[in-house]
């Protein structure tokens, strides 16, 4: 009995040891820093010793996923035991842990950094509606188009890359797969891809001009009708896509759609094998969705004042242009860029520029004021496309019965619309 | 002493009942619990979204079609191993061993490991092509080859998870008194008639654990899946998954993880009724 029970002892007593060192690390003076950006090992490391360079206090860079992100930090809160100072999240991300009261206002920061010249319209983002400063827009990305050039000699002619419409992807698809023997344009539709964003920020507002409003109109009937269609010229092994990075090297794919973050590696190791784009463009415009990532401060945060101070540090212009040099996300604040970017991060540049710059260019927001229901409200465009486009059912009913969802969400959330579609008194509703 | 020998029992499992209490009932309660309600009220809202979803009937259909595929599968080559393995004369050890590597490798490692092997640039293409049976990469794994996808989950499974079902079935080989075999022998049985008569009515304990086992675990199976087949080939677990971690709605999440326990008590209460052994019958 006394060998079990000390046993038993010696494992409790491991498991105790265990449980006391997760805040075991967060000394008082460090600022701990949690973010669901910039995780890569790589990434990590150019936060840790380029980025945080010159910051004068000690940061404890931590990195995890989305998911156990919102998990910690919404633990943390109901334990009433913050580790964490200082949070870098999407937008998306930082809007769920908002009604659970696990941000704290922050308009003291907003104030001190007036004179960065953030935009207006990004600040906004960063209140969700409530009237008060929740974050503090950190960096800034968008989604590309990448072609290898072995592709271009396919393009439909006539057709500039930099301005291509649907019909022309769909004629350039057709070519590469006539010519070349197989399906070879890509979409990262896979479990982690982030397909639902096309679907939100580049198909809906280029066919329909909105993405809530418009869910079922008869334009967004001809818009899955036409994607069903360049589909045919997408190879099936996008629904296993999560980053369109690999494929694209691998000359799975030869053109492809995905978030800068998420091409950027195939662009930094073979620059001189790719070109980039925007998205193309449908009747309505070129829709496109601008990704902010912001920095919060946790309720409760065990070291607030070294959280601003790093916020601070973050948003100097000279720390964004770093930022953007070494890891590829792009300033919120005022910055020029340097003209020595690597040619990798140079292409990223260009497109995104190219993306904000299209004389047709419809920016789409990121879902605003849907809280935890973010993951819910992709699902549904995501369930349509795989219905309409993967199982072949006929459109109009599948949109009939995604609005219904869709407006469960919007009417729980009460959300009003955010652009492209038009201000709403109340909930988003859906046409 | 007599006072302390009595409770002994009780204060020797007190501290397995107390773990298993708050780490395996507490939270089961609680997924019950979050699966019936909403914000505090009670409600059948979760399940009705459950078997609402696009993915409810393929993840059902799928999950079944695997474990009745997979578990016959596996008992049958299983005890073909098993069997061979007895009429070994020397070497049992090495091939034993050899047999169960599977057992010490993740879930996930596996799935990743036949990704490897069946994925378009996999292993098998390069073979296949330098046999000349096919002109170039072929794809194998996508949502149009709904067929070539499930023999790659149940080779994937099978390859995995046969040596569990194997190791218990040679553990329940060697129960089997020798004397048995050796009458059978002098009374001129055949090997399919002493196989037949003797060794699976003596293994059906064997037999039991390793079925319930077995099929607990393919109604639970998840990482394989998941590695090979993404959201290809929907499977209940995984479905309980992507409600949790993607679309956060921990309610529904809970509804699979209740539908999938009942599953697994449902499979396991029909084991222990059809194959209840004599023993147990006498008693």
């Amino acid at each position: 009995m006394n060998a079990i029970s000390r046993l038993t002892v010696a494992g409790l007593a491991g498991l105790a040891a265990a449980l006391a060192f997760v805040p075991a690390y967060a000394q008082q003076q460090d600022v701990v820093f949690l973010s669901t950006q910039l995780r890569p090992i790589e990434e990590a490391q150019k936060v840790r010793e380029v980025i945080l360079k010159g910051f004068p206090g000690k940061v404890t860079y931590l990195v995890e996923e989305p998911p156990q992100f919102d998990v910690r930090m919404r633990a943390e809160g109901q334990a009433g035991r913050r580790t964490v100072s200082l949070a870098g999240a999407l937008h998306g991300e930082l809007s769920a842990l908002q009604p659970s009261g696990d941000l704290q206002a922050i308009d003291d920061i907003a104030a001190k950094v007036k004179d960065r010249g953030i935009p207006a319209n990004l600040m906004e983002l960063g209140r969700f509606g409530t009237g008060k400063q929740v974050y503090i827009p950190w960096m800034q990305a968008t989604y590309i188009m990448v072609a290898n050039k072995k592709a271009l000699q396919y393009l439909p002619p006539g057709a500039d890359i930099d301005s291509l419409t649907y019909d022309q992807l769909e004629a350039w698809g057709k070519a590469m797969t006539d010519k070349a023997g197989k399906r070879l344009i890509g979409f990262p539709a896979g479990p982690k891809g982030l397909m639902p964003r096309f679907f939100e920020g580049y198909l809906y507002p280029s066919f329909t001009g909105g993405v809530v409003t418009t869910f079922r109109s008869p334009e967004a009937e001809q818009m899955w009708t036409k994607f069903a269609a360049l589909w045919k010229y997408v190879t099936p092994n996008s629904t296993s896509y999560d980053f369109m990075q690999e494929p694209l090297m691998g000359e799975e794919v030869w053109v492809a759609f995905d978030h800068v973050a998420r091409v950027k590696e195939a662009l930094v190791q073979m620059p001189q094998d790719f070109v980039t784009f925007p998205a193309p463009a449908g009747p309505k415009g070129r829709g496109y969705m601008p990704v902010i990532a912001g920095l919060a401060i946790p309720t409760g945060a065990p070291n607030r004042d070294g959280a601003v101070a790093l916020i601070e540090h973050l948003t100097k212009p000279q720390t964004q242009i770093v930022t953007a040099a070494e890891v590829g996300f792009f300033p919120v604040v005022k910055a020029e860029l340097p003209a020595d970017l690597s040619p990798g991060i140079k292409l990223i540049a260009s497109a995104v520029a190219k993306t904000q710059n299209a004389p047709d260019a419809l920016p789409a927001l990121l879902p605003v004021g849907l809280a935890d229901k973010g993951g819910e409200f992709n699902k549904v465009y995501f369930d349509a496309f795989q219905r309409i486009v993967l199982r072949g059912e006929p459109v109009k009913e599948v949109l009939e019965a995604q609005a219904g969802v869709l407006k469960g969400i919007m009417e729980a959330t009460k959300a009003p619309c955010w652009a492209p579609d038009k201000p709403s008194q109340g909930a988003c509703p859906v046409q | 002493m007599s006072g302390r020998s009595r409770f002994l029992p009780y204060l020797l499992l007190a501290p397995s009942v107390l773990f298993l209490a708050a780490l395996f009932v507490v939270p089961l309660v609680e997924t019950i619990a979050i699966s019936f309600s909403d914000n505090g009220a009670p409600t059948l809202d979760h399940y009705r979204r459950m078997a609402g979803d696009l993915n409810f009937w393929p993840a059902v259909k799928n999950t079944f079609l695997l474990v009745v595929t997979v578990v016959p599968l596996q008992v049958a080559i299983a005890l073909g191993m098993a069997s061979m393995l007895q009429k070994l004369p020397r070497g049992r050890d090495l091939v034993l061993w050899i047999w169960t590597i599977p057992l010490g490798v993740s879930d996930l490692a596996a799935g990743l490991v036949w990704l490897a092997l069946l994925q378009e640039r996999g292993y098998l293409n390069s073979a296949l092509a330098a046999l000349g049976l096919i002109d170039g990469p072929t794809q194998w794994l996508t949502y149009e080859t709904p067929g070539t996808l499930f023999v790659g989950i149940l080779l994937a499974e099978v390859w995995r998870a046969t040596a569990i079902v194997f190791i218990i079935l040679v553990a329940g080989l060697q129960l089997i008194p020798k004397e048995y075999r050796e009458a059978a022998e002098i009374f001129g049985a055949s090997p399919w008639t002493t196989f037949r008569r003797i060794t699976l009515p003596l293994l059906k304990p064997s037999l039991q654990t390793a079925l319930i086992l077995r099929t607990v675990l393919a109604f639970e199976v998840f990482a394989v899946v998941y590695a090979i087949a993404g959201r290809n080939f929907p499977v209940l677990v995984g479905e309980a998954y992507v409600w949790q971690r993607d679309n956060q709605a921990y309610g529904v999440a809970a509804a699979y993880a209740v539908l999938i326990v009942v599953i697994s008590l449902a499979a396991t209460v029909v084991y222990l009724r059809v194959l209840r052994s004599r023993t147990e019958e006498r008693s």
